[in-house]
């Protein structure tokens, strides 16, 4: 059960504003990496916003994720300029590497796999972005070699 | 004598390219070594294809390095600051002398990147240093009014940036003739175009000119509220932003009566779009400001009659708004002078793909693409060869090689069957099989409508099953004649721009490469070698040495041979995955 009172900064600052709809979901997004079912329900009940709007607008933008995500989001970019330069091996090979399906999540919780329309670096495709980081001019073992390396770091700081 | 600069680039390509650690080695070799300079930030400068960039400024002249990586660092800095002697293997640009990189910047006109890349985009200082807010406090100090701002910027001929092209003075003139309490004035920042860039390096590089243009719109027309909706995915520019706001407020750049203008109360704030293509369309994208999908709605009421909360609305996109401090600056005749009868001033691209320079160029309407792919892009990666560039996104279309003369301008462009759009050219050489390209911007838009129209939402899919099918080998007679019969009725019943150019990138590539549409459908054959499906593998003997390694990964046991003898593919039980091809280290794998 998330702690649902980390929602109530985002509600005092929003309540009753104009067009609040959306900055409320990126924001309890952003506490959460993704909308659980009761922040839904506990924005509707603080706000007066309807369940079935939220969802709607939820469901529809591509950025709200309803499910729990990896403590790395990698996303991988299809824009034109990435998919000229073979975008899809890198997809593919990451796949291969970490055992799971774009959208998915890997069994430890370390990584989720998207794929997004466009980063716009296209000067550097492919390109894929960790948490605030870009990588560009990839190949796919590059990508897998970056993901690994990511992996190490992880389990050194874990076992400090 | 003023101080050696070293200014580093440290845009978002630059940061992706490693700029940010090109920075710390030179501030900890500053720091250890006790070296006398100014080390500065900057933003990009469009060259993309040679990041990262550090400038160094010294009193001999300018010289712009290219492919700085931290390990050259020391060199730079010991050789060019320390003993004074420039390393010309690095430079790509100076004004002392010509390197084989001039012709990416001799032939750009910056008016919209005037500063980007020659400014630290978090200083207000140094953007006014550079004439910014000189054509705000104009208008204020010579009290012109907001109809003489309106005609200059109608007389400068300047189309909408964004992808539209409408003339923006009179959108301006539109809604400064509607009188109402609150009017509202927004920048489309929502840039979702794959392959487009521009406005991102300028709301990165030069955020001040986005909001300058911004107030002396709102001024103009009426306005009283100002929005930025700008994409999630450029976290960067939404900080500048900002930190630019913030800046304009503490200048009385914003807020009430603004630089002694009685009356003239207006402010900005930014809203984040949520990862919507659609909302890049104005209906669409005041639907998501006000909280909800981002559904497009019907026109008229056109926005300048009533858009944000039924009130009057101006939507401008960013790079619009950026030409507007100086166009009243330098007057809209130095504006008209550049560009063609019917497309005035100049247009910023986004050149990226199989190009030798990919970068942001900003050149006058008229140029061709022959020049903007050759001259200023050096050409095609690795020499292969031109077969055509993707123009305005997936609104857009395929322009092939033997059209390369054409002139750059919104007619011109439209008149071959793609747009200018917002300025993404990709460029794609051999290896490119259209009809790959075509499914892709399918399946983008097909992805990104919104579900309102049936034509758009139904159609864009049925189009993108026929398009998979005719990849995988099983196109049919009459699938070309299919898809041109549902992309006009698409066209013809979509509310919004998305559906109504959603076919555009079919119908180029069925016009202009119909030969490669009939290859894949009736002989089964991909001529770019890219429809996987369509490939026929065979093991090359001249280079197998037989070490095993595609027999055993082949998933269908499709491959005989033992060790050290050369491997055959049996075709009857080959499924065309590519997994031999990608796995041989001899390249002994041949396509067909």
């Amino acid at each position: 059960m998330p702690d649902l009172s980390l929602l109530d900064p985002l509600i005092r600052k929003y309540k009753g504003r104009k067009g609040n709809m959306i900055p409320l979901l990126q924001g309890a997004q952003n506490i959460y990496g993704y909308i659980p079912k009761e922040a839904f329900e506990k924005l509707s009940q603080d706000t007066g916003l309807s369940l079935s709007e939220m969802y709607g607008v939820a469901t529809f933008y591509a950025q709200f994720r309803m499910n729990p995500v990896g403590k790395h989001i990698i996303k991988v970019c299809h824009g034109t300029a990435c998919h000229v330069q073979n975008a899809n091996s890198i997809t593919d090979a990451i796949q291969d590497a970490l055992k799971i399906k774009d959208t998915e999540t890997t069994e430890d919780r370390l990584f989720t796999l998207e794929s997004v329309a466009c980063l716009g670096c296209c000067s550097l495709a492919p390109v894929m972005m960790i948490g605030d980081d870009t990588y560009g001019k990839l190949t796919g073992k590059a990508a897998v070699k970056i993901i690994k390396e990511i992996r190490i770091r992880e389990s050194q700081n874990d076992e400090k | 004598m003023s101080k050696t600069q070293v200014i580093v680039g440290l845009g978002s390509c630059g940061v992706a390219a490693g700029a940010g650690k090109t920075y710390e080695k030179i501030k900890a070799l500053q720091e250890a070594e006790n070296l006398d300079f100014m080390l500065k930030k900057t933003s990009c400068v469009g060259m993309c294809f040679c990041e990262p960039l550090v400038e160094i400024v010294d009193s001999s002249g300018t010289y712009l390095y290219g492919g700085i990586d931290e390990n050259k660092v020391f060199d730079i800095i010991n050789k060019h600051v320390v003993q004074g002697s420039p390393v010309k293997e690095y430079l790509v640009h100076t004004d002392l002398f010509k390197t084989p990189e001039n012709e990416f910047l001799d032939d750009q006109v910056k008016i919209v990147l005037r500063n980007c890349g020659h400014m630290d985009p978090e200083s207000i200082e140094e953007y006014e240093a550079r004439q910014g807010y000189a054509a705000l406090r104009q208008i204020a100090g010579e009290k012109i009014s907001s109809e003489t701002v309106i005609q200059k910027i109608l007389d400068s001929g300047i189309r909408g940036r964004g992808g539209g092209g409408f003339p923006t003075g009179m959108k301006w003139r539109f809604a400064a003739n509607n009188p109402s309490d609150e009017k509202f004035i927004i920048c489309n920042a929502d840039e979702g175009d794959p392959g487009a860039f521009m406005d991102r390096s300028v709301l990165e590089g030069d955020p001040h000119s986005v909001l300058e243009g911004m107030i002396i719109g709102a001024y103009a027309i009426g306005a009283t509220d100002g929005v930025i909706y700008c994409r999630a995915e450029y976290p960067l520019a939404i900080k500048r932003l900002n930190i630019a706001i913030d800046q304009a407020r503490e200048n009385q750049y914003l807020g009430k009566n603004i630089l002694g203008i009685e009356n003239f109360n207006f402010d900005i704030h930014i809203k984040e779009g949520a990862g919507a293509f659609v909302c890049g369309e104005e209906t669409a994208l005041i639907a998501s400001v006000e909280g909800e999908r981002g559904m497009p709605r019907k026109r008229p009421p056109f926005p300048a009659a009533s858009g944000l909360w039924r009130k009057p609305t101006n939507i401008n996109n960013v790079e619009t708004f950026a030409n507007i401090p100086w166009i009243i600056i330098n007057g809209p005749e130095a504006y008209a002078k550049y560009g063609t009868e019917k497309s005035k001033g100049t247009k910023v691209f986004a050149l990226a793909g199989k190009i030798k320079r990919s970068g942001l160029v900003e050149v006058p309407m008229g140029i061709t693409i022959r020049d903007v792919i050759f001259k200023l892009g050096g050409g095609i990666q690795d020499d292969k060869k031109f077969k055509a560039v993707q123009m305005g996104g997936p609104s857009g279309g395929c322009i092939p090689e033997y059209l390369a003369d054409t002139i750059v301008d919104y007619d011109s462009v439209n008149a071959t069957g793609a747009i200018m759009g917002s300025g993404g050219m990709v460029v794609m050489d051999e290896t490119t099989c259209m009809i790959d390209v075509a499914k892709f911007f399918l399946d983008f838009t097909q992805k990104e409508s919104c579900g309102k129209c049936t034509f758009c939402r139904i159609g864009t899919k049925r189009m993108l099953e026929i398009l998979i099918r005719i990849t995988e080998g099983e196109g049919r007679d009459g699938d070309i004649e299919l898809l041109e019969e549902l992309a006009y009725q698409i066209k013809d019943t979509s509310l919004c721009g998305l559906g109504q150019t959603a076919p555009n990138p079919v119908l180029t590539t069925i016009r202009y490469f119909r030969d490669e549409y009939e290859a894949h459908i009736y002989h089964k054959k991909c001529p770019a070698k890219v429809c996987k499906k369509l490939l026929t593998y065979e093991v090359d003997t001249e280079k197998c040495t037989g070490c095993t390694v595609c027999a055993k990964n082949c998933p269908t046991n499709a491959i005989d041979g033992d060790r050290k003898q050369i491997h055959f593919i049996r075709q009857e039980d080959c499924i065309r995955c590519g997994e031999c091809y990608s796995r041989c280290k001899f390249d002994a794998i041949k396509l067909f």
